[in-house]
C-alpha cells in the first residue's frame, strides 16, 4: 500500500507502523548518521491552532535531518486573516516546500487539503479527529516500555474530543491488545470510532468503563488525557467527574509494578506530580520520542523512492 | 384503467388520489411523509414550472402508509435514483411513456453520494467556507462523511443540502 500523505492512523498497517518505529529506533540510536540526509529540503509548517510539542518536534526533526522549515506563522499574521481558504493556503505553500505539516481546528481538514497538493502532507491534528504522528510516537513509547503484543491498555479521560485517543485506538487494533476506555458518559468515544474498532477486530478487545478502579490492576499501560473543563455545559457537571479521572500515588498500590503511565501532554491535574519520579512515568520520554519518530516519518516520506517504497509499497529499499 | 401504473405490484394498494401522467416518472412506495424530501433531493420545487402530483400518507398494504410522487416530462437518472434510496429505500421507480409503464425497478443504494447531504458535524471541514463538495460513504444503516468520519443514521432527509 502506497501512502502519499499521512492523514489517519487507520491507513497504517502493522507493517507500516513497524517500518516507522524501526527507522525511528535506528535514528534514535545514531542521529548523526542522518544529519545531512535531507539537506536543502524544506518542510512547510501550517499550524492553524496553537501547538508547542508537535510543532517544535517537527521543526527539530527536519533540522536534525539537515533540512529547514518555512512557517506560516500565527493565523492572525497570515492571509487566513484576510479570508483565504485552507485549499488556497496549502496550494500556495506547496510551491515553497517539499512536504507540509498541517494542524487545523476542523475535522477532515487534512483529508481535504491532501486533495489539493502533490507533496506529502502529514496531519498534525484535525480538530477532534486524528493525530497520527502522535500515535506513532505513542506506539514507539509503548513498544519501548511494554512491547506491542499481548498487552492490556487503558485509555482514560476525554475520549470524545481526544484526537490522540482516536488515532491510538485505531492503531492498536493492528496488535494483540485489549483496550479499556475509561471516561464519564458525556465524554465517551464517538460512536463512529467504536464502530471502526468493532469492524477492525470484532470488538473482542474493546471495553468501555466509567471508573478506572475495576480495570487498573489488569493494565500494562495507562494512557491518560485531560478532561477538558471547557467541554462541560456547567462547572458542577465537570466537578462531579473530574476527580474520578485523576491518578495519584495512592492509586498505584492497586496497579501492576510494571504499569507504564503515558499522557500526550499538556497535563493539568490528571497525573499527580508525585508520579513523575516513579518508574511508571513515561510521559516525558514520550514527548522526547516525538523527534526521532518524526525524523523517521519525514525521512520515509521525503526519500527519493517516496513513502510508498518505505511504508510497505513496492520500492527498492 | 382506474389507476393503472400504480397498481403494478399486484393491486395491494388502495385507489390512489392523484392523476396519472403521460410521460415521466412515478416514484411509488416512498415512506409516508417523505415525498417532499424526495422532491428536495431531486431539486424540484415547482419554480421551473414542473408538473407534479404528490400523494402523501395514502394507504398501502406493504408500508401501511406511503407517499407517491409523479413527475411529468422527466425521467430520473440512475444517480438520482441512487440518492433517493437513502430516504426511500422501499421505493419503486416507474418510467412512464404515453401512459404506459415501460420500465420499473427498485432503488439500489449507491456506494458514495456527493454534493447531496451536508455533514451534521459542525466541526467538519465541509461545513465551512472551503471549496469542497460533501461526500458520504453509504453504510448498511446510514451514511458516513468521507472527511470527518461522522456517521448519520437517522433523519437523513434533514441533511439534504438546500
Amino acid at each position: 500500500m502506497r501512502h502519499d500523505h499521512l492523514i489517519t492512523s487507520k491507513q497504517l498497517s502493522r507493517e507500516d507502523i513497524e517500518t516507522v518505529l524501526d527507522r525511528a529506533a535506528e535514528i534514535d540510536a545514531d542521529p548523526s548518521a542522518v544529519a545531512d540526509r535531507h539537506a536543502n529540503t524544506l518542510l512547510g509548517l501550517l499550524f492553524f491552532e496553537p501547538s508547542t510539542r508537535t510543532k517544535m518536534s517537527f521543526e527539530t526533526a527536519m533540522k536534525r535531518l539537515g533540512g529547514d522549515v518555512v512557517d506560516m506563522g500565527s493565523v492572525e499574521s497570515s492571509s487566513v486573516k484576510k479570508g483565504e481558504t485552507l485549499a488556497d493556503t496549502v496550494r500556495v505553500i506547496e510551491g515553497y516546500a517539499d512536504a507540509l505539516v498541517l494542524r487545523h481546528p476542523k475535522q477532515g481538514a487534512a483529508t481535504m487539503a491532501s486533495e489539493y497538493v502533490d507533496v506529502p502532507l502529514l496531519n498534525a491534528g484535525d480538530g477532534a479527529g486524528h493525530h497520527p504522528t502522535q500515535t506513532l510516537l505513542d506506539l514507539y513509547t509503548i513498544r519501548e516500555n511494554a512491547g506491542l503484543d499481548d498487552l492490556t491498555v487503558g485509555i482514560m479521560g476525554d475520549l470524545k474530543y481526544g484526537r490522540t485517543v482516536h488515532s491510538l485506538a485505531h492503531a492498536l487494533t493492528n496488535f494483540d491488545v485489549r483496550q479499556h476506555f475509561v471516561s464519564p458518559e458525556s465524554l465517551q468515544l464517538p460512536r463512529e470510532v467504536v464502530y471502526d474498532l468493532h469492524q477492525a477486530d470484532d470488538g473482542a478487545g474493546i471495553r468501555e468503563h466509567d471508573s478506572l478502579e475495576e480495570v487498573l490492576p489488569s493494565l500494562d499501560v495507562l494512557y491518560v488525557t485531560r478532561i477538558q473543563r471547557e467541554r462541560f455545559p456547567d462547572e458542577q457537571e465537570y466537578q462531579k467527574v473530574a476527580g474520578e479521572y485523576q491518578i495519584g500515588p495512592e492509586d498505584l498500590e492497586a496497579a501492576s509494578d510494571d504499569l507504564t503511565i503515558m499522557h500526550p501532554l499538556p497535563r493539568v491535574d490528571e497525573i499527580a506530580p508525585a508520579i513523575d519520579e516513579t518508574d511508571h512515568a513515561a510521559y516525558f520520554d514520550q514527548a522526547h520520542n516525538g523527534v526521532p519518530v518524526r525524523m523517521a516519518l519525514l525521512d520515509l516520506f521525503l526519500s527519493d523512492d517516496g513513502a510508498g517504497g518505505a511504508l510497505g509499497g513496492d520500492g527498492d529499499e | 384503467m382506474s389507476d393503472d401504473h400504480e397498481h403494478h405490484d399486484g393491486n395491494d394498494d388502495h385507489e390512489l388520489r392523484v392523476s396519472k401522467i403521460r410521460d415521466g416518472t412515478v416514484i411509488d412506495h416512498v415512506r409516508g411523509g417523505q415525498a417532499l424530501n424526495v422532491l428536495a433531493i431531486l431539486g424540484i420545487d415547482g419554480s421551473e414550472g414542473e408538473e407534479l402530483s404528490v400523494g402523501m400518507n395514502v394507504p398501502s398494504d406493504r408500508l401501511g402508509r406511503k407517499d407517491i410522487v409523479k413527475v411529468e416530462g422527466r425521467e430520473l437518472s440512475q444517480d438520482e435514483v441512487d440518492v433517493l434510496s437513502l430516504i426511500a429505500p422501499d421505493a419503486t421507480i416507474n418510467i412512464v411513456r404515453d401512459y404506459e409503464v415501460i420500465e420499473k425497478h427498485r432503488v439500489e443504494p449507491p456506494e458514495i453520494v456527493e454534493g447531496v447531504l451536508s455533514c451534521p458535524n459542525t466541526g467538519c471541514i465541509t461545513t465551512g467556507d472551503e471549496p469542497v463538495t460533501s461526500r458520504f460513504e453509504v453504510l448498511e444503516d446510514g451514511v458516513r462523511c468521507s472527511y470527518c468520519g461522522t456517521i448519520a443514521r437517522e433523519e437523513l432527509a434533514s441533511l439534504i443540502e438546500t
